[in-house]
């Protein structure tokens, strides 16, 4: 089984970030008063093939952050560039795949009918396309299930399916906004160490929203700690647990883990203890 | 969707309820304008295909112009001496079918919601009856008007004596008494699962928690029911005066001033919009009463 | 399995009992009281009046029936337009709604009259257009709401994939909107029947079924009449399934 390597941006190992978030925010307009500053002067960059989490508490602005870089909405000031493109053009050359907390499959097509939806929207040939779902569907291990329809599947199952479906064109840049929220703990593990081994073939960069601690952590190469009222990243920590590849299910009983846990749970309740050693902090720009 | 901006809004001074009106107001006028246009443009004969008129003739007798219309609301009824105007007798006309179709949906309403209570406390008789009411709502009952002319004729209890109104009023109550039933036995099986074991939690009986919890939860269902079935009264009624030949009603005055279509072109359209004044009285009442039960709908969604 | 079966019984079997009751009761009623044919004929009558007048109500079913066809195809078609204009353009859409709205409440047989002088008394055309017009106004608010119920993640979706608006139409707006469009053909089917027959009530040509049962009544035959009426019922019958099956055939999925 193989996955093709990202194809559509031969500069991706090189200098380019995959998105260079600079000074943006985002303010919703109310009918009278103040808006809400769901984000203010956030800036971020996230590099070819790294996995980044943005993690904080409700109304921190993360799921308004990667709405923006999938220019599903428009920043109030700042700018947002994705592989050296404005989002907006980022979008029209379809250099991303995004993934949404409700699957959103549609319910009146099959699995293979939704991981093939995007192929079939931007012209690809039924026999390319076949393949390309054959080969997407073996992925996430749901062969025996390509004639099924949504409602006959589990939640896990169509998170699945949601997944394979934004790795599709093999983009270099994965959006997900919170695909295992709606799972339980058990389906949520095992997800998480699936899309591990997925990251590790595609080698694609990663935005991730999420809400669980131990979850950024194990995923991540590095974890966007977010604060509220108006939007901020607080801090970001540099989780250094290794290669995706290296990232297996003993790594959740790991000590270095466990220690990466503490630093952003610090980090989100906002205080430091004083008997810890300080742990590695990230900076906001390489 | 363009949003108005404050100042914009400001200087056109709109809110959302006058905007519907206005719009509404628009919406009659470009019909009224389609009519013209189209008496205007259109062949005498109308648009004929083979033998089969797809657009109708643009005659002033066949089609007045709306002016025609209006103006002949203020003329004497006929050229009797003691007639009174259009007008007058088409407001009366409507007054009487109204107060028929009235008596109509609050007897349908009353033995609809009957008949819903009891489908909701015994399964059996919910298995028994509502295959046949849901069938009924598919077949044209209302083909018996005619028949139910001779019904009454018999009946006299004492002081009592069946009188011709009551079978258009049997007729209207007939077709009122279906959505109401089905609409309120879907509200009563509404309430979330989670609200009825709390009841149950509570040790209550079934009579109050119909009073307190059924009857609250099914008002979004019941609304909705209550304004077809006030349509239907009106229909029913209309169709049943003309069937029985009951005087009085708009339902006659429709057909009867049909006839003098050939001399009098404006006077068949009286009554029609005497009819659709009806019908939206009838529908008007049934949203006042959802205005008072507004407290009730908190967290309806949109139909 | 073995647990549907006993409630199969129940749905299907409850309600066959219940009217075979209410038509014996029925039969027992007007033999044992001697009630007169002109309130209440027998059930058996009417069935015997029935079977031998099969082809006069046969003719009848076709009149009516071809009517309320020609009613159906027409307004749902407009109805079906008018929706998707509605749900494109804002301004239709809000001088549509109370224009409806005020359709939907009035008696829209009360326009037979002047519709058989604008299309000729002779002519079917009156009917079929009452039809049309009962028929629009289902088909049109259940479209114009499947068209709205588009879910905001399908939407997002769509956006992310950067296709044209037509595309996305194609690809979700459309099939999100089918059911709805399918319920609204089932109410209109029911109704289309409804209003062809009324509609006769107020004048036009002497064939169909109202005309039949109004003749029927007049000379007194009145369980030829009732015969008459069963043959709407029937017809009302035919139309309903028409539609359940015509949307079983195209949603090719249960629910």
């Amino acid at each position: 089984m193989s996955i093709t390597a990202p194809t559509n941006n031969p500069d991706a190992r090189t200098t380019t970030s995959a998105v260079t978030v600079d000074g943006v925010s985002r303010v919703f307009a109310a009918r009278k008063g103040d808006g809400v500053t769901a984000l203010d002067s956030v800036s971020l960059t996230v590099a070819p093939g790294e996995f980044v989490s943005l993690i904080g508490p409700s109304g921190c602005g993360k799921s308004t952050l990667l709405r923006l870089i999938a220019d599903l909405d428009m920043p109030t000031s700042g700018s947002i560039e994705v592989f050296g493109k404005p989002a907006r053009q980022a979008r029209i050359d379809q250099d991303y795949g995004i993934a949404f907390q409700q699957a959103g499959l549609l319910p009146w097509r099959t699995v293979a009918g939704n991981i093939e939806l995007p192929l079939e929207l931007h012209g690809l040939g039924k026999v390319a396309r076949r393949a390309r779902v054959a080969e997407l569907i073996e992925l996430v291990g749901l062969s025996d299930f390509a004639r099924h329809y949504p409602d006959q599947l589990s939640g896990g199952m169509q998170q699945r399916v949601a997944i394979a479906r934004s790795l599709a064109e093999s983009p270099s840049l994965l959006l997900m906004d919170e695909p295992f929220g709606a799972l339980d703990e058990m389906t949520r593990e095992r997800m998480q160490n699936e899309l591990v081994r997925i990251c590790a073939e595609t080698k694609a960069a990663v935005v991730f929203v999420t809400h669980s601690i131990p979850e950024a952590v194990f995923l991540s190469d590095r974890v966007v700690v977010m604060s509220p009222r108006p939007g901020r990243i607080r801090s970001i920590v540099d989780v250094g647990l290794g290669d995706m590849s290296n990232r297996g299910e003993d790594l959740r009983e790991d000590e270095n883990f466990f220690r990466g846990l503490s630093q952003v749970r610090d980090l989100l309740h906002g205080d430091e203890s004083a008997g810890r050693p300080p742990g590695a902090r990230g900076v906001e720009t390489r | 969707m363009t949003q108005l901006s404050p100042a914009h809004r400001a200087r056109f001074g709109l809110s959302a309820r006058w905007r519907g009106t206005i719009f509404g107001v628009l919406g009659v006028v470009t019909i009224a304008l389609i009519w013209e246009l189209y008496k205007f443009l259109g062949p005498a004969d109308g648009v004929i295909i083979g033998t089969l008129t797809v657009l109708p003739r643009t005659s002033d007798l066949a089609m007045p112009h709306l002016a025609t219309m209006l103006a002949r609301l203020f003329e004497p009824v006929t050229g009797a001496a003691i007639a009174v105007p259009l007008w007058q007798a088409v407001a009366e006309a409507s007054l009487f079918t109204l107060g028929i179709a009235s008596v109509g949906w609050l007897v349908g309403v009353t033995v609809g919601m009957i008949l819903a209570l009891l489908m909701q406390r015994f399964r059996l008789v919910e298995s028994m009856i509502l295959p046949w009411i849901i069938l009924s709502q598919t077949v044209p009952l209302i083909a018996i008007a005619p028949l139910v002319r001779r019904w009454g004729a018999q009946i006299n209890i004492g002081e009592f004596s069946w009188e011709s109104w009551m079978s258009v009023a049997l007729i209207a109550s007939y077709l009122a008494f279906f959505p109401v039933s089905i609409g309120a036995l879907r509200g009563l099986g509404a309430p979330d699962a989670n609200h009825v074991d709390l009841m149950r939690c509570y040790s209550v009986g079934w009579w109050k928690t119909l009073w307190r919890l059924r009857l609250p939860a099914s008002v979004s269902y019941l609304l909705p029911a209550l304004r077809l079935a006030a349509v239907s009264a009106v229909i029913g009624s209309v169709v049943a005066e003309v069937s029985i030949g009951l005087r009085g009603g708009i339902g006659r005055l429709i057909v009867e001033y049909a006839g003098s279509s050939g001399g009098d072109p404006g006077k068949p359209w009286a009554p029609i919009f005497g009819s659709i004044l009806v019908g939206l009285v009838a529908a008007g009442f049934v949203g006042l009463i959802g205005l008072f039960l507004r407290r009730f709908r908190r967290g309806e969604s949109p139909a | 399995m073995r647990d549907a079966q006993p409630r199969l019984l129940q749905t299907v079997l409850a309600p066959i009992l219940f009217g075979a009751a209410v038509i014996l009761l029925w039969q027992g009623l007007v033999t044992g009281f001697a009630i007169k044919a002109f309130i209440l004929p027998a059930p058996f009558s009417i069935g015997s009046e029935f079977a031998s007048n099969l082809q006069n109500v046969a003719d009848g079913m076709l009149v009516t029936g071809g009517n309320a066809l020609v009613g159906l195809l027409l307004g749902a078609f407009v109805g079906i337009l008018l929706a998707i204009v509605s749900s494109l353009v804002r301004v239709f859409d809000q001088m549509a709604v109370p224009v409806v709205g005020a359709l939907s409440v009035v008696p829209i047989v009360a326009l037979a009259p002047v519709l058989y002088t604008m299309f000729g008394a002779g002519a079917e055309t009156a009917r079929q257009l009452v039809a049309a017009l009962a028929v629009f106004v289902p088909v049109y608010f259940n479209t114009l709401k499947g068209l709205r119920q588009v879910s905001p993640v399908h939407r997002d979706l769509m956006r992310s994939y950067a296709v044209s608006s037509w595309q996305a139409t194609r690809a979700v707006t459309l099939p999100t909107a089918l059911p709805f469009v399918f319920t609204g053909l089932r109410i209109a089917s029911s109704l289309a029947v409804i209003s062809a027959l009324i509609a006769e009530y107020f004048g036009g040509p002497v064939g169909g079924l109202g005309k039949s049962i109004t003749s029927a009544a007049a000379s007194s035959n009145y369980g030829l009449a009732w015969a008459y009426v069963l043959g709407s019922i029937i017809l009302g019958l035919v139309f309903f399934c028409a539609a359940l099956g015509v949307e079983k055939l195209i949603s090719r999925r249960p629910g």
